[in-house]
């Protein structure tokens, strides 16, 4: 059994009175809270060791470094990549699209190909293919969900083609919750053919991951998901892709040699790194990584399935309340709508019950519109969280209800 | 009663809910059960107000030299935030609307009530109230000096 107070300590930001009453923190989804560690790192890290990587003369400059790429190493244990060539640190999973899209789109797409996306995706997984199909004069096409909220597989296959060159698809829906069962996607996409790439940043918090397993071409997560910093993220990305791409930015780190009439690039990862990166914050990853690892990712995913159970339940008893997305396969998000409120009007009021959630669209607005709603309410549980506060949501939504429901 | 007056009227209310952030949204909320539904055929985009998370729908009429408002939206809390401008800003004349020094919004706390992204909303809904004050003032000056 997890000792899951235990587990809260660690945590000091969920130790504090929120509008008079105890903080509930149910908006992981959009940000996880960060464990003491990962605090203790960051401040370490500035307080001692703060230098420039990758350029050591000097002492400090060669431990920064160090610890910069123990954390590739760390990300690349906790992504089972097969080398730290193929782990590329980025601002987060939005900025390890852009750059696919940009470098590997840009190189690779041409006029009349094909790009395949889903219904649930978020922002990120959209806009970077659209702006690269219209350069391109390329073709974005949607796999359809189901009204429960799933992918439908068959109507994927009716999408694949020879002129299909790159599938995104999201892992895990940050609206719905779906796990999407990724690896069948990706297999299907092979055999045409085209390069797959799995947009993480909801699965990577929360269960066991394994690229060389699920033989995906490009993975992303954002590591302010998993307990670790912001403004930090991987892509992973398989290394003969990876040295066929051209450079994103141009700048320092990522050059071999430059002349005024040839620059010559640095090898994997550093082609993709240009510029100063994210000393503070990558080093404080790793930290991130290990909080995870010693509870074990098992653990943390069977304490979520766990919570995700008894609040379904639970939720589905109250009068009024419709739970959006129902798949079979969920990690521990529900998002729903209360009959005759507006989820804004839920959101702050159970705010002001110092319950945190999320409302509107998340980002998905295209799924919105294919479930005929403009947003819900969200409530995305991590490790940290409780039944009992599982329970202050039930009461508080209860309450809401019984005044307001009209 | 005139704005000020109506102001301090609101101040007096606010102030029984001594600050408890529950009770004055749901006060809020319940001003905007309240508030009489604007016709489905106002609900049109041309009538949103800009800056709004919200749908906020304003319609106006101008009569005997006073701006009259009318105002709907998709949440019960904008619709309470609306009817409370209403309150103090319907059938005045255009000069009262324009010069209008809206301090009850400091006195009675509700940026911190409300937060920053509703606050910028409320903020758009008092511009968007002005403005018609301001085009109808106008409008009313261009017809005299044309007759």
């Amino acid at each position: 059994m997890l000792d899951i107070a235990k587990i809260r300590e660690e945590f000091p930001i969920l130790h504090q009175e929120v509008n008079g009453f105890p903080l509930v923190y149910f908006d992981n989804a959009a940000t996880s809270q960060k464990p003491k560690k990962v605090i203790e790192a960051l401040v370490k890290y500035y307080e001692g060791t703060n230098s420039n990587v990758h350029r050591g003369a000097h002492t400090l400059a060669s431990q920064a470094t160090e610890q910069f790429e123990q954390t590739r190493e760390a990300a690349r244990a906790f992504l089972n990549a097969s080398s730290t060539e193929e782990v590329i640190f980025t601002k987060g999973t939005t900025e390890g699209l852009n750059l696919v899209a940009s470098s590997f789109g840009r190189s690779q797409i041409q006029e009349g190909d094909e790009v395949i996306i889903s219904t649930m995706e978020h922002h990120s997984n959209i806009v970077p293919w659209q702006i690269l199909c219209e350069e391109k004069k390329a073709i974005l096409k949607v796999i359809p969900m189901t009204d429960e909220g799933e992918l439908i597989f068959e109507e994927y296959e009716k999408l694949l083609s020879e002129k299909t060159k790159l599938v995104s698809i999201v892992h895990v829906s940050n609206s719905l919750g779906t796990i999407n069962p990724i690896k069948q996607y990706i297999d299907l996409a092979h055999r045409y053919g085209a390069v797959v790439m799995v947009d993480g940043a909801q699965s990577s918090p929360h269960f066991q991951l394994d690229v060389q397993d699920l033989d995906c071409d490009f993975f992303v997560f954002s590591a302010h998901k998993i307990y670790g910093p912001t403004g930090m993220g991987v892509l992973y990305g398989k290394k003969a892709l990876l040295e066929k791409m051209p450079p994103y930015l141009g700048g320092g780190e990522m050059i071999k040699e430059v002349t005024f009439e040839k620059t010559t690039y640095n090898d994997l990862p550093f082609k993709f790194e240009a510029g100063t990166p994210n000393i503070g914050d990558t080093i404080a990853l790793k930290y991130a990584l290990d909080f995870m690892n010693e509870i074990g990712r098992e653990k943390i995913a069977a304490h979520e399935q766990d919570l995700l159970a008894y609040a379904t339940e639970q939720m589905k008893a109250i009068d009024r309340v419709k739970i959006i997305g129902e798949a079979r396969n969920k990690v521990g998000v529900i998002s729903f709508n209360v009959e005759g409120m507006h989820h804004f009007d839920v959101g702050m009021l159970m705010d002001a019950n110092g319950i945190a959630i999320r409302t509107g669209h998340h980002c998905t607005q295209p799924l919105m519109h294919r479930l005929g709603i403009d947003g819900t309410v969200r409530a995305s549980f991590a490790i940290y969280n409780t039944k009992e506060e599982v329970d202050r949501m039930v009461g508080s939504l209860r309450k809401i209800i019984a005044k307001f429901a009209k | 009663m005139s704005i000020n007056e109506v102001q301090d009227e609101i101040i007096e209310e606010f102030g029984l809910l001594a600050g408890d952030r529950e009770s004055t949204i749901f006060y809020i909320m319940e001003l905007g059960q309240k508030l009489e539904a604007l016709p489905e055929e106002h609900q049109i985009d041309d009538n949103l107000i800009k800056g709004c998370q919200s749908k906020v729908w304003l319609v106006t009429k101008f009569e005997g030299g006073k701006v009259f408002f009318h105002a709907d939206s998709n949440t019960d809390i904008t619709k309470g935030l609306i009817s409370i401008l209403i309150r103090v800003l319907s059938g005045r004349t255009t000069a009262e609307i324009q010069q209008a020094d809206l301090y009850f919004i400091e006195k009675i706390g509700m940026n911190n009530v409300i937060g920053s992204q509703r606050s910028n909303g409320f903020a758009a809904m008092i511009k968007q109230m002005k403005l018609f004050a301001f085009a109808y003032q106008a409008k009313a000056a261009s017809e005299q000096s044309s007759n």
